[in-house]
């Protein structure tokens, strides 16, 4: 069975760019979303192994859905990836301190992803 | 295509329509310069510059993807309140989008000039240089509000910062806490910011980690209200939600310093500020430390700062190199297809599908028994059939070319932004009034449309428009009016350009075309105020140095001509001394497929596009009459100018006892075109005449007329005119 990767990003490029290294990697698969709206439906649908999120969206921001994800029993041992801009320090640690498991900086490496799916999805 | 072709075409695409959302948002800002902006707008451009960057690198547009980046930091800066939206940055963002649009017109021809990287360097340097952090605050005022520290730990830097200004204006705020449906609760949180967004700012939008049931999920919206309580719950009213208010302990002092951003600076001021802008960008060698451009203004002697604006308000076409007038004309060759129309097309399809399998089926019927094909019965139904086919085409054809319409609106604010840079660089005082942009034309058309209308616009704020003083001394209010306007008219759309401004002089028209020899004068010596004025249409009329002479106005109005020449339209001029100019542009709806009239003339065939023709009369050859070696005919009281097709193409002219005149008309001109035969009507699609063909004159392209014979199209636009240059050559 395959790993679900799911992706949380509202910027089309990113999105795709994101999910075509996820899927590059073999055994896993990727679910990409556009809002966290989208994450909150999928969620309780069907389960996932890996939660890779951007932090600044439109409807909720990805810090307010590690939160969500974190507290709540049925999810709270999912891993996320959060995906920050450089410079944005302060939302970076918040996430971290939210009980995020990794982060990338954009624009990052195809390999550091790789790295990160890797850590958190054992065993591949 | 190949694979690089489509991706940068795809690239082109996403980057227009990027650029489109900044653009409005922009303009936005713009209109409300002076006031305080809405943070949404700023927030939108900030997305929409980070979008473009991540974008373009993708991509590996390099020069766009860091000018995007420098942008990003300064809005970045800008939503977090760590620099002032001030009219310096607002200009600055006016021109970062010009270059944006710039890059992507090189890029889409895969170009990659120096003299545009070096300005986006410039514009680069520009936006880090800005800077006028506002007045720091003794006490953080978040400091103020109880909120459950793990409620803080999810905001990002950016609601924090939102959050921050609400408690420092000490707007009231509340926690909105509303429950959904699973399934639903994003159209429910849709239709309860709809309802919050009129009394205020939501600040951020948290799902609750306590969800509302099994099915549930329950929100808590942080939201700023610039109402007050008993307003906030009747405009609730309805909805799942509960209020709390979260409670801001008052500031420590009393007189606490109100820290707004400064508001727009005054007018007058603006011209020296640009002026010295230019300055502080060109000496980019000593590097000037923030806050610099303040000092400096106290150092400049006036003399140089009126220079500077001088040469600013110049009239752009002589003193501006063409590379920065960067054309508005859209990238991209897609068109946004509403999903109702699109469905009622497949429906259509889905009808003709069913006709087809009608007429298979007679058509089998009738191979089964020769008596049957025959029959009466047989006959009326494969009739029957044919009129369902032409009917679906029909309405097939007219929703495929209504697909193709878009509203001309989308120009219109391009022409919005345009009309305020423009009327800041001349120093002018303008009210830009558009209406009609919800009128649809072909999108083909609409492309083509923004450049001459740039042109029109631009003529008439740089020399329509009087300066502020001198309307006040001719009695008229201060500031001038700019009107841009669109209506449909039958097959037709008319868009016009219009000023309150001086008008034109008709007496300088004359004494320049005379000057320029375009004109004897004994043909001036004829014209109607009419005709002079619309000697301003041709070439060679205006150079550079008549700008001045006459005050500008028909600066390369001949290339406008020429564009609405294609488009088969015609341009209109209409003005009065003192009261100001008007243009009209006339065009048609679509380009793509017409009706025609199908002619014949000497035994050859032409079409004549019909939404042109008025009428059709037969007349007798002694009821032509020569009036000064022109051709007329009288029509109802009036003398209609007369053209035999056959003169006109040098084909052999046939006797005949009667003619049949074909009236055309575009506008206010009018014109008989003799033709000998009327073969009936027909839907045309007309394909360009190309390589040495192409410049033929009356001639705009060739069609098909269904039975393999090809036929040329005749243009009726130039035909007018060439109706009216024979008058002239004659005259």
């Amino acid at each position: 069975m395959k790993f679900k990767v799911l992706i949380v990003e509202d910027s089309k490029v990113s999105r795709e760019h994101i999910a075509a290294t996820v899927e590059a990697v073999d055994g896993v698969e990727a679910i990409a979303t556009s809002s966290g709206f989208e994450a909150l439906k999928l969620l309780p649908r069907q389960r996932f192994d890996l939660i890779i999120t951007d932090i600044n969206m439109p409807d909720i921001n990805g810090l307010e859905l590690i939160n969500f994800v974190k507290k709540n029993p049925n999810y709270r041992d999912v891993p996320l990836i959060i995906i920050t801009t450089e410079g944005r320090e302060q939302d970076r640690s918040r996430g971290m301190a939210l009980g995020a498991a990794g982060y990338l900086v954009k624009p990052f490496q195809p390999e550091d992803l790789e790295a990160l799916l890797r850590r958190f999805l054992k065993p591949l | 295509m190949t694979p690089g072709g489509k991706a940068l075409a795809e690239f082109v695409a996403e980057a227009t329509e990027i650029l489109d959302a900044l653009g409005r948002d922009l303009l936005a800002l713009d209109e409300a310069r002076g006031q305080e902006a809405d943070p949404e707008h700023i927030n939108g451009i900030f997305r929409a510059a980070h979008s473009l960057k991540g974008l373009s690198g993708l991509f590996g547009q390099e020069r766009i993807s860091q000018l995007a980046h420098a942008a990003e930091d300064l809005l970045d800066r800008l939503r977090l309140g760590r620099l002032t939206l001030d009219d310096k940055v607002l200009d600055t963002l006016v021109d970062a989008l010009d270059t944006f649009q710039a890059l992507l017109g090189e890029a889409s021809r895969s170009e990659e000039g120096q003299e545009l990287t070096q300005r986006t360097r410039a514009m680069e340097d520009r936006m880090a240089r800005l800077g006028s952090p506002p007045p720091a605050v003794e006490e953080d005022p978040l400091e103020r509000l109880e909120l459950d520290g793990t409620v803080r730990a999810v905001f990002t830097e950016y609601e924090e910062h939102r959050l921050r200004e609400n408690v420092r204006r000490g707007v009231s705020l509340w926690r909105v806490r509303a429950a959904f449906d699973l399934t639903d609760f994003d159209q429910g949180l849709a239709d309860l910011n709809a309802r919050l967004k009129p009394l205020g700012e939501v600040i951020s939008t948290l799902p609750s980690s306590r969800p509302g049931g099994a099915n549930g999920i329950a929100f808590d919206l942080i939201f700023g209200a610039k109402v007050d309580a008993r307003a906030l719950e009747a405009g609730l009213k309805g909805t799942p939600a509960e209020l709390a208010p979260l409670s801001v302990r008052p500031p420590l002092e009393a007189t606490d310093t109100e820290v707004l951003p400064p508001l727009g600076a005054d007018e007058e001021e603006e011209g020296d500020d640009e002026g010295l802008v230019e300055t502080t960008s060109l000496a980019t060698v000593s590097s000037p430390p923030l806050g610099s451009p303040p000092r400096m203004r106290a150092v400049t002697p006036p003399a140089t700062v009126v220079g500077l604006q001088a040469a600013a308000s110049a009239p752009i076409p002589a003193g501006r190199p063409k590379s920065e007038e960067t054309s508005m004309r859209s990238l991209t060759q897609t068109v946004r297809v509403d999903i109702g129309r699109l469905d009622g097309l497949i429906n259509m399809v889905g009808e003709l599908l069913l006709i087809k399998a009608n007429l298979q089926r007679l058509a089998e019927t009738s191979g089964q028994d020769g008596t049957v094909a025959l029959s009466k019965l047989f006959g009326q139904e494969l009739s029957r059939e044919t009129r369902q086919l032409e009917r679906k085409l029909e309405a097939l054809q007219e929703g495929l070319l209504e697909a193709r319409m878009v509203p001309v609106g989308q120009v219109f604010d391009k022409l919005a932004r345009l009309v305020r840079k423009i009327a800041r660089e001349a120093g002018k005082e303008i009210d830009f009034v558009s209406s009609g942009g919800e009128v649809e034309l072909d999108k083909l058309i609409v492309e083509e449309l923004s450049d001459p209308l740039m042109h029109l616009i631009r003529n008439a704020i740089d020399h329509g428009a009087e300066g502020p003083e001198s309307r006040l001394s001719a009695g008229k209010p201060r500031r001038a009016v700019v009107r841009l306007r669109a209506e449909q008219k039958g097959n037709h759309v008319v868009i016009s350009v219009s000023d309150d401004g001086s008008g034109i002089d008709e007496v300088r028209v004359r004494e320049v075309a005379l000057a320029r020899g375009l004109v004897t004068p004994p043909q001036v010596s004829e014209m109607t105020r009419r005709e002079l004025l619309n000697l301003i249409f041709l070439p060679g009329f205006s150079t550079r140095s008549s700008v001045s002479a006459l005050s500008g106005r028909g600066v390369g109005l001949d290339v406008v001509k020429n564009n609405l020449g294609n488009l088969s339209g015609i341009i209109d001029v209409w003005s009065e001394r003192g009261k100001g100019t008007a243009f009209h542009l006339t065009l048609p709806v679509t380009l793509a497929i017409v009706r025609a009239l199908v002619v014949g003339v000497s035994g050859r065939t032409y079409a004549v596009p019909l939404n042109s023709v008025l009428e059709i009369l037969s007349v007798q050859p002694r009821d032509i009459r020569t009036v000064e070696r022109r051709e007329v005919l009288d029509l109802r009281g009036q003398t209609l100018p007369f053209l035999r097709l056959s003169r006109l193409f040098h084909l052999p002219e046939r006797e005949v006892n009667r003619h049949f005149v074909v009236v055309v008309g575009l506008a206010q001109q009018r014109l008989g075109i003799a033709v000998d035969e009327l073969f009936g009507q027909q839907d045309i699609v007309t394909k360009p005449l190309g390589g040495r063909l192409s410049g033929v004159k009356g001639i705009s392209g060739a069609t098909d007329l269904g039975n393999r014979r090809t036929v040329l199209v005749l243009d009726v636009a130039e035909l007018l005119e060439e109706g009216i240059a024979q008058e002239r050559r004659r005259a």
